[in-house]
């Protein structure tokens, strides 16, 4: 299981909860997961989410690899001047 | 609507165009003559990329009509520099960083150069009054400010 | 990716040699956007909406086609309909819908023979306008009874109850407010407000667009990013995005404002109707003002608690901002980054994104950081002041590290505030006398930065010089830059690097130059890109040599034997290796595509002096100070120009720029007499201190510097204000009138 930390706001699409433990071996699956045991998470996701894996900041990247051990948070989509 | 013929000289070459009345001197460098280094930033005498001169005289283009340009010498970025030479001005302004985008850098050397015709040894002061005309939106100006004085003191055979 | 290129001993990072295109920048030869002429090219005129909010009942353009030397006229119906998020909200921005939005709105296009015809010709084009009631003001625009701009724009995140015009809702943060008020010996609660001001460049934007009926187009424009004009395009248009070839020209500033498209589809429309013939558009500067850029602007609420000592315990902000007719204010930022630069237990953020009558925001150096830090950076500078605590030690006490754990979530890396802090204390600046009616004001500042989608090649050419192709445009001296990367990593001489920005036919998908990254990414790339080349060097030699290539090393420029069995062989060069490699296996060349996560924040600190006329409420700057962490400086001249540039246009924000508009919705100062930015007399020379924590992310250590430098000058100002008058100036800009007003009611009171 890995856990994914939520902002503030997005609890009420959690169920209240700001941390949430969930399968899944990508940034990726992680997502995809959190959005099966929170449908309400689907928009939020969708419109687009960064993450942060272990302090590094991936404002896209599906692909990168997470454990169990890594410490993740959701952050809102980024843009630069 | 009828066309005048305009006969004058460019950075010491003669040049003829056929502009409107209402036609700006920049318009008529830009689309007629195809010298493009004068840019138009404003088009309202605001931010001196445009600058050129007339008879000597520092002006914005974008507020003069070329009809105006009849029998007069104007000089432009594009003659600033001498064959392969280029003016101590333009050499300052690339040692020194002075330009970022470089879109007010043709206007900003052109006023430059005016001024040190004028006066050969502006105080810091002076030379920021001076340009005061001409917007720079990248450098803070800090850099350019040094390379104008350091030009100046170049042109007057101080060492820098 | 730990620092792997080299950490000291650099022969070319650090050293400040001309740039590249220098001799064509000074001599009026760089081509930028409106200097294209091409045969047959036709010229586009926009026509814009007079109106804040207005129905459009009816186009009438039977007189302007009727006009000689007119070849199309266009409005939204030649568009493809069907479009959904933000690539509508970009295609109906191009060219308005059922409703002008904005002042200057666009409504229609006109393309004729001449710049002169089409102009005309637009002044000929009769729109019948419903005019409605408008808002203009963030507040204003989320009361109950504002007019309603466009129902249904909101997204999931607006609780309900709120009105129709906030679009988006943010609510971020951790830990405990109530506790960590309880905890504190001090709390203030303050609100705040930054006017919406534009990225002024002094380049208008430009392009020119040629489209046959086969759909397929080219595009000459400036920009900051040639694939993002490429895909919004083909997005507005409805064609396949390779469907269109886009060349970026030289840019004349962008700062945020270049990375989105405004009447460059037109151009492609207009040409498709005018026979496939070039359009080019160029816009007046008050067309940018009315209708380009702006920055969002804000109202704010801020409440900090502190113990006696300085040690903040709580933070709650509350942030709404209007960036015009469309969603996409960058608030998600602000309730990011708010409180970044602290160690903050406690901290919560509330941001909504609003609609109103303007036009629709573009990014602008930093976006949605500079707002917020004045709100939350004159709080502290207040609290720092009422417990007696220097305002650069306060900061200390709570500067974020390495380690800490930031208030948007996860920890930082390595990073320089506390450093910068060091630096700004130590600085002479610091401590020069102040005369009457002088202060000196502190701000920090933070930008995350950004890597970002990033394509680039590097080509060993036949006599051993090297080229560098990159899809970054170069707005600040980023070719100077990346030729210097190259050069270190071949360790050849920095003259025999050619750096060109790629057309998008060139390369894969690039972002812009934007968030910081040019020097980041596209950097990175080019030392990836070069590693390759020196991989496939080595092997050519090892060849030659009948060596194993794990028996060569690259040192110098040339592949030399290394270890007990390379045997003994002369070194060969970059040159001698590229001179034979057609026959010994074809041409050389290394590529890197990725999307970089290394990047690392850059914190800064500024220190400012400032007089105030008290007659007349003038604020001289008399003395400016930027410290800030690059990791490392590639071209420090370069480095030091964004630091300067920076905090300029902080200057200006703070002080005078502003977007002013009537009852009536309609700007009324969009020209640059009026929208004044700084003038070369406004402002001091900018002392800089470049700091360097080396981002383990980057071969060399790199940071972005572009857009933190904007971020102090706002609060710093404002404090430095403070400090001179006894006066918090809780709005920007913090004109002479303002300040005069502020004096006179302070004496009075």
């Amino acid at each position: 299981m890995v856990e994914i930390n939520l902002w503030s706001g997005l609890r009420r699409f959690a169920d209240g909860k700001d941390r949430v433990e969930v399968e899944g071996k990508t940034v990726g699956e992680i997502l995809d997961d959190l959005v099966r045991i929170h449908p309400g998470l689907g928009p939020v996701i969708k419109a687009g989410v960064a993450v942060s894996v272990d302090g590094e900041i991936l404002p896209n990247a599906r692909h990168a690899a997470v454990t169990e051990d890594s410490e993740v948070f959701l952050l809102q989509r980024l843009r630069g001047g | 609507m009828s066309k005048i013929h305009v006969t004058t000289t460019v950075n010491g070459d003669e040049a003829e165009f056929l502009c409107e009345p209402r036609e700006t001197l920049l318009d008529c460098l830009r689309d007629k003559l195809h010298m493009t280094g004068a840019k138009e930033g404003c088009g309202t005498g605001d931010c001196g990329a445009c600058s050129v001169t007339v008879d000597g005289r520092l002006v914005c283009s974008c507020l003069m009509l070329g009809v105006e340009a009849e029998g007069k010498e104007i000089t432009t970025i594009e003659g600033m520099a001498e064959g392969d030479t280029l003016h101590p001005l333009q050499r300052k302004f690339i040692e020194h960083a002075a330009l970022q985008c470089g879109v007010c850098t043709p206007g900003i050397l052109v006023a430059s150069k005016a001024l040190l015709e004028k006066n050969p040894d502006p105080s810091e002061e002076e030379l920021r009054y001076w340009l005061a005309g001409n917007l720079c939106r990248c450098t803070g100006y800090d850099k350019i400010i040094r390379a104008v004085m350091d030009a100046a003191a170049e042109m007057r055979g101080e060492a820098a | 990716m730990a620092l792997d290129g080299k950490t000291s001993d650099y022969k070319q990072i650090g050293t400040t040699p001309d740039r590249p295109d220098g001799l064509d920048k000074v001599t009026g030869r760089a081509r930028y956007g409106a200097d294209i002429h091409v045969p047959g090219m036709l010229h586009g005129v926009v026509v814009r909406s007079p109106h804040a909010h207005a129905r459009i009942v009816k186009i009438d353009a039977t007189k302007a086609l009727a006009l000689k030397g007119v070849k199309a006229v266009i409005t939204r119906a030649d568009f493809p309909e069907g479009l959904e998020g933000e690539d509508w909200d970009i295609q109906e921005n191009c060219m308005a819908g059922e409703k002008a939005l904005y002042d200057g709105h666009a409504v229609a296009a006109v393309a004729a023979t001449s710049q002169l015809i089409a102009r005309d010709a637009a002044k000929l084009v009769e729109v019948t306008y419903e005019v409605l009631p408008c808002v203009t003001n963030v507040d204003e625009a989320m009361k109950e009874g504002a007019p309603v701009i466009r129902d249904g724009a909101a997204d999931y995140s607006v609780p309900e109850g709120l009105h129709p015009n906030v679009v988006r809702y943010f609510d971020t943060g951790r830990g405990d407010l109530d506790k960590g008020f309880a905890e504190a010996d001090l709390v203030v609660e303050k609100s705040y407000s930054t006017e919406a001001v534009h990225q002024g460049y002094i380049e208008p934007h430009a392009c020119m667009g040629q489209m046959g009926s086969d759909g397929r187009g080219e595009m000459w424009v400036c920009t900051q990013g040639h694939w993002f004009i490429r895909r919004m395009s083909a997005a507005v248009l409805g064609i396949e995005t390779t469907k269109l070839r886009v060349t970026p020209s030289e840019i004349g500033g962008g700062f945020g404002g270049k990375t989105t498209v405004f009447m460059e589809p037109l151009s492609l429309a207009l040409s498709k109707k005018a026979g496939g013939k070039p359009v080019k558009i160029v816009m007046s500067r008050s067309e940018v003002l009315r209708s380009t850029g702006p920055t969002a602007s804000a109202s704010m609420d801020i409440k900090m608690g502190m113990t006696k000592d300085g040690k903040i315990t709580a933070a709650h902000g509350t942030f709404r901002m209007q960036g015009g007719a469309f969603p996409g204010a960058p608030v998600d930022v602000t309730t990011m980054l708010a409180f970044a630069n602290y160690d903050i237990e406690n901290v919560h953020h509330i941001g909504y994104d609003v609609i109103t009558n303007r036009p629709r925001q573009a990014a602008y150096r930093a976006p949605g950081a500079p707002m917020a830090a004045f709100a939350v950076e004159s709080t502290i500078d207040d609290m720092a002041r009422e417990l007696g605590i220097d305002p650069i030690e306060i900061r200390l006490r709570n500067a974020v590290k390495d380690g800490t754990r930031s208030t948007f979530g996860p920890k930082f890396g390595p990073v320089g505030l506390v450093e910068s802090l060091e630096a700004a204390k130590a600085h002479a600046n610091y401590s020069a006398p102040l005369g009457p009616n002088q202060g000196r004001g502190v701000a920090s500042g933070y930008w995350m930065n950004w890597g970002g989608e990033t394509s680039a090649s590097v080509a060993i050419s036949e006599d051993g010089s090297v080229t560098v192709s990159v899809g970054t445009p170069d707005i600040g001296g980023s070719r100077a830059s990346m030729a210097l990367m190259a050069a270190e990593a071949f360790g050849i001489a920095y003259e025999d690097v050619r750096v060109n920005i790629s057309d998008t036919g060139a390369l894969g998908v690039n972002e812009p130059t934007h968030g910081s990254r040019a020097t980041y990414a596209s950097g990175l790339a080019t030392i990836k890109a070069a590693e390759e080349c020196i991989g496939k060097l080595c092997q050519r030699a090892a060849d030659k040599w009948g060596i194993d290539v794990d028996a060569v090393v690259w040192e110098d420029g040339a592949a030399k034997p290394s270890g007990p069995n390379a045997g003994d062989h002369d070194p060969l060069t970059i040159g001698e290796i590229a001179a034979e490699m057609g026959g010994t296996g074809g041409p050389i060349s290394g590529h890197y595509e990725g999307s970089p996560t290394g990047f690392s924040g850059s914190f800064g600190t500024h220190v400012v002096d400032v007089e105030i006329d008290p007659e007349t409420g003038h604020t001289t700057v008399l003395r400016y100070l930027v410290v800030q962490d690059a990791g490392k400086a590639i071209h420090p001249d370069y480095v030091e120009g964004q630091f300067q540039g920076g905090a300029a246009q902080g200057i200006g924000w703070a002080l005078n720029e502003e977007y002013i508009y009537g009852e009536d919705g309609r700007l009324q100062n969009p020209i640059f007499l009026d929208y004044r930015i700084p003038v070369a007399s406004d402002l001091p020379m900018i002392d800089t201190v470049i700091v360097e924590v080396p981002n383990p992310g980057h071969p060399y250590g790199v940071r972005g510097v572009g857009e933190t430098g904007i971020t102090p000058p706002l609060p710093a100002l404002a404090n430095a204000i403070r400090s001179a008058t006894g006066l918090r100036m809780t709005g920007l800009p913090m004109t002479p009138p303002k300040i005069l007003k502020a004096l006179k009611e302070q004496g009075n009171g």
